[in-house]
């Protein structure tokens, strides 16, 4: 089932921002839900906590390679707000940091070129100002949607919000599941579900958000996991950041092993968002390590790994100073998002 | 590298961790190293040194120890013991407590050395080692602090002789340390040849602990210092881990010593992966089961049994899991696999991989092109025939066969000489905790692999030794019931018949083997007689064939290991009322065979039925434990029988002696063949109709006549019989012993010593341990 990667879209280095992927992979077209594979799926909650406790200690990042890495991690920021109290100006502050995330005299001393982060991520209402402070900056609006984040609202509204969404300029589009579906075992609602979502979402990237914390077992989040990329997920990603616990390493595990065995079974490549609760630049790097022992170097990019974070910046950058000045730093030396 | 290039390959890169330190360490102590014998360093010599494995750079010169420095040691260690073990356990638990702390505080210091001295990833040295070495001495103070009052009835052996391996140096001190002082021992250590630094450095933390001068002495050298410790004729116990092979030496040349033995040997241990596993989870698991320590480890999973129907994708999965390890220089925090601990380990596992007749896989990783390092292994495709299924590799290298069923997997599991540790996969509680009691291993881990805690009993079955290391079982190991003894006298058989029993129709007693009466092999008797020369009857005269059908008949009443401790109260009752239904028969007969008065043979009769009840009371209440190990999940201490005891009954006693022998052995689920008393065996003829009349399923036990001596060897070396006891009059147990090397059977000998076995020292827990092994089965859990 391999799929050639045919659609390389190599273009020379210098006409791109540096973090943008050199090579795009096919979409996921989703495939017929497979109910044996979604149910032969088994999660081990202690062996999998074991392999992510042990996991900061088998991998190490020091000096040049940290930088590398960090600066790797803010090119895979969904730079987020979703707040209440979100304004159009409050947007454009964020706007401005995910084009500029990282100091330019520190990347400069680091001998890199000017990065972004992943994408901007907001509420539906916020897309419109997003866009139009992102511009030409190639810099992604990602909308929260589908009645988010508890995904209640009825059926239609959340389908019109997705087309809504897209329509305002938003190139990701970020879902809620049916939390209710997944609890009762109810699969076939489940890809309906997601079938539908993916294909208002049309053009733009769907991510699915499980919200692991509400389905009951590291088992249900592998099931639910194959199910939204059986239903056409681009990317699947853990948390909407308002559950009691948000992403963890054992999630994560769970989550990535479901996606590389869609991979080893379809060829397609499946994106991951871990999202909420990442904040110290420490943690960013354990996930990236984690992504790239389970995974593979390949997914270590933006095209197919997000951080979900809206602190977690502000700690990479004060680390990426330490480096360049061998000097602990603090946050109001770096501009605010 | 630039770091926009770090940015696009996204490499690890080095992450050294400093060796600057550790090798100040060794250079302020001029590099140079003595014994620590007394509470000093001893003057240094330059012996032999110890390199770094993976640079072979010389890390410092160690002193081979002569006769005379472990003479020394042990005069050390023998002076210190009375006042040591007179301490209260509150000041012993304070010194060990010292020690835990100091672990701590040197605790990279420690963690480093270990790397360069073993070659094992400084993450393992510094993530599992160490912080398990602090952990078994706070146990272990906390043992000291209670033995006064929950150990009262044991006391200590005296000096105890240790020899740790090269694997896990400090650590396999501390599991032999600790507890040995904790219960008031003093000891002598060796660490092996290739990995004493951290002992050594151990002595300084002694001395910075201010340890009594003498409590802990340390020598280093080869084999030829192991080879002076075990045979001093001062040292009490032997504490021994490392290879079977060694292991068998050392039974041998301890045999008839009177010394304690504890082996903690060799290992083929099985991983087991049932088609309901959570597969990501198991394939992670082999890396800790078999790349922890690059296999070089007692209790690795280094034989992957897994169910037919996942086995290609299972092997498909693991393949590309080893891709990912990385192997290189061991103190290097981004490594997975260090170096082999030395040229000739690596020459060996080379060899061993050489010669394998399946498909051999090994990753394409880069390795350094220096240093002993061994690429991670995996050999799939081989039959339970093939050598390297049944041979320690003691390397990076996994075996793999597959399984059709769950008994086909016990059946392959089982198929091994050794039985230290066993892992099983599966999501089904059902079969995970049906599958542990049925292997032969004295660890069993349910969805993990090589965990390890000092509340938690550790130690082997078969081949892989005995004895438990960790927890209340740990201390049974370097303590003893305190009681009295004499010299046990030889009771002979007396001499020839001067009449014959005229009046009675001659009874001819058999020998009694799978619930029935067996003539003896031979086909020859011996006449019993009154001590006034009387004729009483003829007992057969058993033969090595004789214990062969016994033996055989033992094995077939498996079933009795898995009757319920219920049923086998009830049985020991209804002995109990059978017996007593004929207890004046029996005291009679005891009283023609030995010549005492009527009132004692009854009086043996009544301890005898006493006896039973105690065993019968016994069976269903010899409790496990669940261990309070630091996880989310169980550690249960099951005991489990040990098998087919052998044993040769008491000559002095000849229905108590029986019963006392047999008794605890049955009431614990074994099967036993019992040597009936040299002199009366009568008795013991007499009372296999009580056997019959009992419901005791046949093979349960069974009952040879004959002389001990010659019966010994055969008994003691048949391979598949699981402990030998001898509480013979005969000074059979030096023989014992040594036969008991070829299959490292447990034994439990008299040493020539006498027991009251009318009182307490002839039942209770003494006997109940000795019939038991604790198998310690890991449950992690949680949803």
């Amino acid at each position: 089932m391999q799929q050639e990667d045919t659609r390389q879209t190599e273009k020379p280095a210098h006409d791109r921002p540096a973090q943008l992927p050199q090579v795009a992979e096919p979409r996921n077209p989703g495939m017929a839900l497979d109910l044996d594979w979604v149910l032969g799926a088994r999660a081990n909650t202690s062996a999998i906590e074991r392999r992510a406790r042990t996991l900061p200690g088998r991998r190490s990042l020091k000096k040049d390679h940290q930088a590398a890495w960090l600066l790797k991690a803010t090119t895979c920021i969904d730079l987020t707000t979703l707040a209440g109290d979100d304004t159009a100006g409050r947007v454009r502050r964020l706007c401005a940091k995910g084009m500029q995330p990282v100091r330019a005299d520190i990347l400069s001393a680091l001998g890199m070129a000017p990065i972004t982060v992943g994408a901007i991520c907001v509420y539906h209402d916020m897309i419109a100002p997003a866009v139009d402070a992102l511009q030409a900056s190639g810099v992604p609006v990602a909308a929260v949607s589908t009645g988010f984040p508890a995904g209640l609202s009825p059926f239609d509204t959340r389908i019109a919000e997705i087309r809504a969404s897209v329509a305002a300029g938003a190139q990701e589009i970020d879902i809620v599941i049916s939390r209710r579906h997944a609890l009762t075992g109810n699969w076939q609602a489940l890809y309906d579900e997601t079938r539908a979502m993916r294909q208002a979402c049309g053009e733009a990237h769907m991510k699915t958000i499980l919200a692991t914390a509400e389905l009951g077992s590291l088992r249900n989040v592998a099931r639910a996991s194959l199910v939204c990329m059986m239903g056409g997920a681009d990317f699947i990603k853990t948390s909407t950041g308002k559950e009691s616990v948000n992403a963890t390493l054992p999630v994560s595990l769970v989550m990535i092993r479901a996606l590389r065995d869609y991979h080893d079974r379809t060829g397609i490549h499946i994106g991951y968002k871990p999202a909420g609760g990442i904040s110290k630049a420490k943690d960013a790097l354990t996930y990236l390590a984690l992504i790239k022992e389970e995974l593979g170097t390949r997914w270590l990019s933006p095209d197919l790994f997000r951080f979900g974070a809206s602190s977690l910046l502000g700690d990479i950058e004060r680390q990426l100073e330490h480096q360049v000045t061998g000097r602990y730093s603090t946050g109001w030396r770096h501009p605010a998002a | 590298m630039t770091v926009p290039e770090i940015f696009e390959t996204m490499d690890y890169g080095p992450a050294p961790e400093s060796a600057a330190e550790a090798l100040a360490w060794l250079v302020d102590r001029g590099d140079r190293f003595g014994h620590f014998i007394d509470g000093a360093m001893t003057e240094p010599r330059s012996d032999f040194s110890s390199r770094n494995p993976a640079t072979s750079e010389v890390l410092a010169h160690l002193s081979q120890a002569t006769s005379d420095e472990v003479d020394t040691a042990v005069s050390a260690a023998r002076a210190a013991q009375p006042k040591w073990a007179r301490l209260s356990g509150h000041k012993r638990a304070r010194y060990l407590y010292a020690l835990a702390r100091l672990v701590q505080k040197h605790c990279r210091l420690l963690s480093v050395l270990e790397t360069l001295d073993n070659g094992k990833p400084i993450r393992e040295s510094r993530d599992i080692d160490i912080p398990l070495v602090a952990r078994h001495f706070y146990y272990h103070a906390g043992m000291a602090q209670l033995a006064d009052t929950e150990l009262a009835d044991r006391e200590a052996l005296g000096v105890c002789g240790q020899i740790v391996p090269w694997n896990f140096p400090l650590l396999m001190l501390a599991w032999k340390v600790a507890p040995a002082i904790a219960m008031g021992n003093t000891v002598v250590l060796k660490p092996a040849e290739y990995t004493s630094l951290t002992a050594l450095a151990f002595a300084y933390l002694c001395r910075e602990a201010g340890l009594p001068k003498g409590v802990v002495n340390i020598v280093t050298g080869d084999g030829a210092v192991g080879e002076m410790i075990v045979s001093h004729s001062n040292i009490a116990k032997i504490a021994f881990t490392g290879s079977t092979e060694v292991g068998r030496i050392i039974r041998r040349a301890t045999a008839g010593s009177g010394k304690a033995l504890t082996l903690e040997l060799g290992g083929k241990s099985p991983y087991i992966v049932f088609e309901d596993a959570d597969i990501d989870s198991a394939v992670e698991g082999l890396v800790d089961a078999i790349w922890f320590n690059q296999g070089q480890v007692c209790c690795a999973g280094s034989r992957l049994l897994v169910q037919e129907g996942i086995a290609e994708p299972f092997h498909a999965k693991l393949r590309k899991r080893m891709e990912n390890l990385r192997i290189g220089n061991p103190l290097d925090k981004c490594i997975d696999i260090g170096t082999v601990v030395d040229p000739v380990q690596w020459q060996q596992i080379a060899d061993k991989v050489a010669g394998s007749g399946g498909e051999v896989f090994q990753p394409d990783i880069p390795l350094p092109e220096t240093g002993c390092f061994f690429r991670p292994t995996l050999i799939t495709g081989l039959e339970q025939s093939d050598p390297l299924m049944q041979e320690e590799i003691f390397g990076p290298v996994l075996v793999a066969t597959t399984f059709r069923t769950p008994a086909e997997a016990v059946g392959l599991a089982n198929n091994t000489r050794f039985g230290l540790a066993a892992s099983i996969w599966s999501e089904n509680i059902n079969l995970a905790l049906g599958i542990a009691p049925k292997l032969a291993a004295g660890v069993v881990w349910i969805n993990a692999t090589n965990l390890f805690d000092a509340a938690a009993g550790f130690g082997g079955v078969r081949e892989s030794g005995f004895g438990r290391e960790g927890g209340w079982e740990g201390m049974m190991a370097y303590s003893r019931r305190i009681r009295s003894t004499k010299p046990l006298k030889p009771l002979m058989p007396s001499g020839t018949a001067a009449s014959s029993v005229a009046d009675e129709i001659d009874r001819t007693p058999k020998m009694y083997v799978g619930g029935k009466q067996a003539r003896p092999d031979s086909g020859y008797s011996r006449p019993v007689c009154s001590p006034r020369g009387k004729l009483l009857g003829h007992v057969g005269l058993g033969s090595r064939k004789d214990i062969r059908n016994a033996v055989e008949a033992a094995e077939k009443a498996v079933g009795w290991s898995g009757t319920t401790a219920h049923l086998r109260a009830q049985i020991l009752y209804f002995i109990a009322e059978n017996l007593s239904a004929r207890g004046d028969e029996f005291a009679a007969r005891i009283r023609h065979q030995t010549g005492t008065n009527t009132r004692t043979a009854r009086a043996e009769v009544e301890t005898a039925i006493s006896r039973l009840f105690t065993y019968a009371a016994w069976a269903d209440k010899l409790d496990g434990a669940a261990k309070p190990v630091p996880l989310r999940g169980i550690a249960l201490a099951i005991n489990e029988p040990v098998g087919i005891i052998g044993a040769f009954c008491p000559d002095e006693a000849p229905l108590l002696g029986l019963i006392s022998t047999m008794a605890p052995a049955i009431a614990m689920g074994n099967r036993c063949v019992l040597v009936a008393s040299e002199p009366y065996p009568l008795t013991a003829t007499d009372f296999y109709q009580v056997l019959d009349t009992s419901d005791v399923p046949g093979g349960v036990v069974n009952i040879l006549t004959g002389s001990h001596t010659e019966l010994g060897p055969h008994l003691a070396g048949h391979l598949g019989v699981d402990a030998v006891w001898s509480f013979s009059s005969s000074d059979i147990s030096g023989l014992v012993e040594s036969e008991a090397a070829g299959n490292l059977k447990r034994t439990w000998v008299n040493n020539a010593r006498s027991r009251d076995w009318s009182g307490s020292d002839g039942e209770g827990r003494e006997f109940l341990a000795a019939a038991t092994e604790v198998k310690t089965v890991w449950v992690p859990y949680g949803e």
